[in-house]
């Protein structure tokens, strides 16, 4: 395996909500009221099962509780192993499912307000993602406005799989806020599940849901480039987490095939869809979806025609790798410092 | 692409000079609206006067997501003698057939009968384009080859019609879309698979369809342009179902052919399906071998249309990894994304491998001598 370097940027790890009664203490009088009144029960996403092998690398599992909870854990399996500067948390609590955007807000709010207190202020390494709530557009940006004054969150966070593609106009407050903040949107693996999980219903299986995923970030890029965020908000940056890597110079050539034969459907695109990639979106490592070989590697990295484009994550506690082989074989150095170091710095300019 | 079709440029390259090659993805259209009447009991007939179709769709007329031209075709392609694109067999002749050789041409008819609520309608309208195929092109071409098109949402009366066309040489193929009320691997489908692996026919899935699902896990898009490169997605969610399910486990002599949905993704989608297998094959017992495995021996793909790397060679890469041996060279013909025979490969390319990938493929997979 390629050499880790020390002072890298981990871009996606996942601590973990113990249970909702562990978000009890940042709800208002009237919620908490209502989640014990009403018996609401653990947000647990389907993308997600806690017992699911992905969910967590055997010598991660906690003997007891979810994988992700225990911060003592999170920093003796990666943040010191791995001689980390910043870890960024990706909270993947299931708020997202939720329809009434009343209950979602206090949910998103209790939460980003847990991930401060919890972790953000246990440990000088951690950064974080403020969970928004997608019902509301109105209070998706009021919570980011409010997060946003702690610099330590460097992120908004969405789902891949939400109500609408991404792209679509009504959520585009989201984005000016995000861009005017100085706010990456990082755009995680996973789904509100209002829709069915794949393009072509629902399948059976959680390893087709986890497949899916893939197909899922290949069309919010679509939508995301042809729609006109880019052209709206040149300055901001989005970034793919959970997504793999290896489909993303094919999805672009189809792109790029099919903008040069209609783009008079969408005028406003500009600019051919890879150099908006290479200018406004990243993509997290893990899970590396290649095959071991070097050679296949290589290639797979030269066809991106751009070493700016990884970012580094081992989506801690997620099983995607051994021990510490988190950076595939093949990796030059001058590409593991890019990928480690320089390019999360460029994308998240909260980071300093 | 549109293609200026001039009188002088056929004489100047008469077909004996071309490599033949087979098109594996033409879509022959009806010259008149009740073109498939002769071949629809009366009361079908009168339902469609009456009720029209409905689709998992909501516009009773053309599709929701309008076309960039006129049926998606090519604007050189309406026939003299008129009707759309598409829909006259001299004509396909004179722009398609005989300028590019073409020894081997695969009709995929669409808007068809699938991916209609009505059942019953659904089967019956299939059972009379299949009629209408072999009456109108195959029996008066011979390099024209049918595809048995099914109903495909009642998986039973969709295998009795491949029990009754197996053994008819005008067919090569069953004919399934790529959206569907459910992903391609469920059970209600199985017995299409099963039939077709009977009757040593393989199953090609061309993209499009509708089956009432949002063709993005995250909604509805807005464009045409979404749609078109969707189907990539869609099919390899299509695909990914077909290999969970065990599909390709339980009927390991069925072959299936992906049509007009790319093929570039081919190689990320088996890696990523390998991948996730080692951590949860658990769950999926009945899949006993890496995914890979089963698609590299029983899934091909269409060329059409043809990922554009900015460097061509990129996709020499792609190619080699799927197998040369894989891919079934494909224009479209008549629809306005044609990819162009004598462009599709650059310089470069062993004559074996070129002469698999416009024919040889083709020839070994449909059966033709």
């Amino acid at each position: 395996m390629a050499s880790l370097i020390a002072g890298g940027v981990d871009c996606d790890v996942h601590p973990a909500v113990p249970h909702l009664t562990s978000l009890l203490p940042y709800l208002s009088d009237y919620w908490r009221d209502q989640v014990t009144t009403r018996g609401m029960v653990d947000l647990v996403s389907q993308s997600y099962p806690r017992n699911s092998p992905i969910v967590a690398r055997p010598d991660w599992r906690p003997e007891t509780g979810k994988p992700g909870e225990s911060l003592e854990d999170m920093q003796r399996h990666v943040l010191d192993p791995f001689q980390l500067s910043y870890a960024i948390c990706n909270p993947l609590y299931g708020v997202q499912m939720v329809f009434s955007e009343d209950l979602q807000a206090a949910f998103c709010r209790a939460l980003n307000d847990w991930l401060v207190k919890e972790w953000l202020d246990r440990d000088p390494r951690l950064r974080g993602s403020i969970v928004i709530p997608t019902q509301s557009i109105d209070k998706a940006v009021a919570e980011i406005e409010r997060c946003a004054q702690d610099r330590r969150f460097v992120q908004v966070l969405m789902l891949v799989m939400g109500d609408t593609p991404l792209g679509k106009r009504a959520l585009w407050p989201i984005y000016e806020a995000a861009e005017r903040l100085n706010l990456p949107i990082g755009i995680h693996a996973g789904s509100a599940y209002h829709n069915p999980p794949t393009a072509v219903g629902w399948g059976s299986y959680h390893i087709e849901d986890y497949v899916g995923q893939a197909q899922a970030f290949q069309t919010q890029l679509t939508s995301l480039i042809v729609e006109g965020v880019f052209v709206k908000y040149p300055r901001l940056k989005m970034v793919m987490l959970e997504s793999g890597v290896s489909w993303i110079s094919p999805f672009l050539w189809r792109l790029h095939k099919f903008w040069r034969g209609v783009r008079m459907e969408t005028p406003w695109v500009d600019r051919a869809s890879l150099e908006i990639v290479r200018s406004n979106i990243r993509f997290s490592l893990q899970p590396f979806d290649a095959p071991p070989e070097p050679e296949t590697l290589i290639r797979l990295f030269d066809h991106m025609q751009s070493d700016e484009l990884v970012l580094f994550s081992t989506d801690y506690p997620h099983w995607q790798f051994d021990g510490q082989d988190a950076l595939p074989e093949g990796l030059s150095p001058d590409l593991v410092r890019k990928i480690m170091i320089d390019n999360p710095h460029a994308t998240y300019p909260r980071l300093m | 692409m549109n293609i200026q079709f001039r009188e002088g440029l056929e004489a100047a390259s008469p077909p004996t000079t071309k490599t033949a090659i087979a098109d594996c993805d033409i879509h022959p259209a009806r010259a008149t609206r009740t073109e498939l009447y002769p071949y629809l009991a009366k009361r079908w007939q009168h339902h469609l006067e009456i009720y029209g179709v409905h689709a998992y769709q909501g516009m009773m007329e053309g599709p929701p997501y309008p076309k960039a031209q006129p049926n998606a075709s090519r604007r050189d392609a309406y026939p003299p003698e008129g009707g759309p694109q598409g829909s006259s067999l001299s004509f396909m002749q004179k722009q398609l057939l005989d300028p590019n050789n073409v020894q081997l041409g695969v009709l995929n008819p669409l808007n068809t009968g699938q991916g209609i609520r009505n059942h019953e309608l659904s089967a019956a309208l299939c059972s009379a384009i299949n009629d209408w195929q072999i009456d109108k092109w195959t029996s008066k071409d011979k390099r024209l080859k049918a595809s048995i098109v099914v109903g495909n949402e009642d998986g039973l009366s969709a295998a009795a019609e491949i029990r009754e066309r197996a053994g008819d040489k005008n067919f090569v193929q069953v004919l399934l879309l790529s959206r569907n009320v459910e992903p391609l691997g469920q059970r209600r489908y199985w017995p299409i698979y099963q039939a077709a692996e009977e009757a040593g026919l393989p199953v090609g899935v061309h993209a499009f369809g509708f089956g009432g699902n949002p063709i993005t896990p995250s909604g509805w898009p807005s464009y045409y342009i979404e749609e078109m490169v969707g189907h990539s997605q869609c099919q390899q969610s299509a695909l990914a179902s077909l290999v969970l399910e065990g599909v390709f486990e339980r009927f390991p002599k069925l072959k299936m052919v992906m049509i007009e949905a790319g093929f570039g993704w081919a190689p990320s989608l088996a890696w990523r399906l390998d991948k996730v297998w080692q951590r949860l094959r658990s769950e999926v017992p009945h899949v006993k071998r890496p995914p890979s495995e089963y698609i590299r021996e029983q899934v091909w793909w269409t060329t059409q249309p043809m990922e554009d790397p900015e460097r061509r060679e990129d996709l020499f890469d792609v190619i080699k990894w799927i197998g040369w041996d894989r891919l079934l060279f494909a224009t479209d013909y008549p629809h306005w994304d044609y990819d162009e025979p004598s462009r599709v490969l650059p310089a470069g390319v062993s004559e074996d491998n070129r002469e698999a990938f416009y024919l040889g493929n083709a020839r070994a997979l449909y059966g033709i001598a």
